[in-house]
């Protein structure tokens, strides 16, 4: 199934490797919104419908954590699974992530098929 | 992954996770990069004019660094973009800066004390050669001497506390 995806990391270079692990995976992504932090990615709800969000922990400005607190109030964002990607992975941040809403969590450094393991559940899940 | 994780705390002599951050480097390096990092035979005397540090805070006060050759930060970002050698930018330099992030917190994961009580910062590089790092303790810095597609690397901790 074709989706649109939103991509929050503070690093360029790790949006597009995101991006990339996941056309890897095989996710057909029709189209990639990136913001760098969490301030950003709720302004690109506020104007887009996603399918998935793929989100950082440690970012400037809003992180996303906080983000992730704030997305049941974005209409745009009703439903849509958020996936965390991060270099944190200890048992108290997956906690903290999962509590905030996110529905799964993948630490760095991954694989393609790690990234895999962990959407395409998602992705049945919220269809 | 390949993980010597959850070591437990009993782990205490710095000198001991000399070999969990080759492991934490030779696995990023492995997932992201997809190539192996070697052991240099001998020392190199290639300038390492490209320095990205982490800072740690928490259960341990330190710096994370990686050096290397401007020409290695641009082959590891050729790498990590999955782009051709004359296609990287300015890219290099936030590509550099992961690489230290996740070394760094794929280094702290193989400690149990680490894994829960350390927060990284976000890192900051640093370009040129004409400079040397003073660190306000008197605790040698752990270091690991690698070679990236046969450019040297060399991967340290600085301890605080």
């Amino acid at each position: 199934m074709p989706i649109r995806a939103l991509i929050v990391d503070d690093s360029s270079v790790m949006r597009k490797i995101v991006e990339r692990a996941l056309r890897q995976a095989g996710i057909d992504l029709t189209e990639v919104f990136q913001a760098a932090n969490g301030a950003e990615a709720l302004a690109v709800l506020k104007e887009n419908r996603v399918d998935l969000i793929l989100c950082d922990i440690n970012m400037p400005v809003m992180d996303g954590l906080e983000f992730v607190k704030q997305l049941p109030g974005i209409e745009n964002a009703k439903n849509v699974p958020v996936v965390m990607i991060t270099t944190e992975g200890s048992e108290a941040h997956v906690v903290q992530a999962l509590s905030c809403g996110a529905r799964g969590y993948i630490r760095k450094p991954f694989t393609p098929e790690q990234v895999k393991e962990h959407i395409v559940p998602v992705l049945a899940a919220k269809s | 992954m390949k993980s010597v994780s959850e070591l437990p705390a009993g782990c205490s002599s710095h000198e001991d996770w000399i070999p969990l951050i080759e492991v934490a480097a030779r696995e990023v390096f492995e997932l992201m990069l997809g190539c192996q990092l070697a052991v240099p035979a001998t020392a190199e005397q290639t300038i390492l004019d490209v320095t990205s540090m982490v800072g740690l805070a928490g259960q341990l006060s330190g710096v994370f660094s990686v050096r290397c050759s401007g020409k290695a930060a641009a082959l590891m970002t050729s790498r990590m973009l999955g782009v051709k050698l004359d296609e990287v930018g300015p890219e290099v330099l936030d590509a550099i800066g992961e690489v230290c992030n996740m070394v760094a917190g794929n280094f702290k994961h193989k400690i149990a004390v680490l894994a829960e009580g350390c927060m990284l910062s976000p890192p900051t590089v640093v370009t040129g050669s004409a400079y040397k790092l003073h660190s306000l303790t008197d605790s040698p810095a752990l270091e690991v001497r690698l070679l990236f597609e046969g450019l040297p690397l060399v991967i340290s901790l600085q301890i605080h506390s």
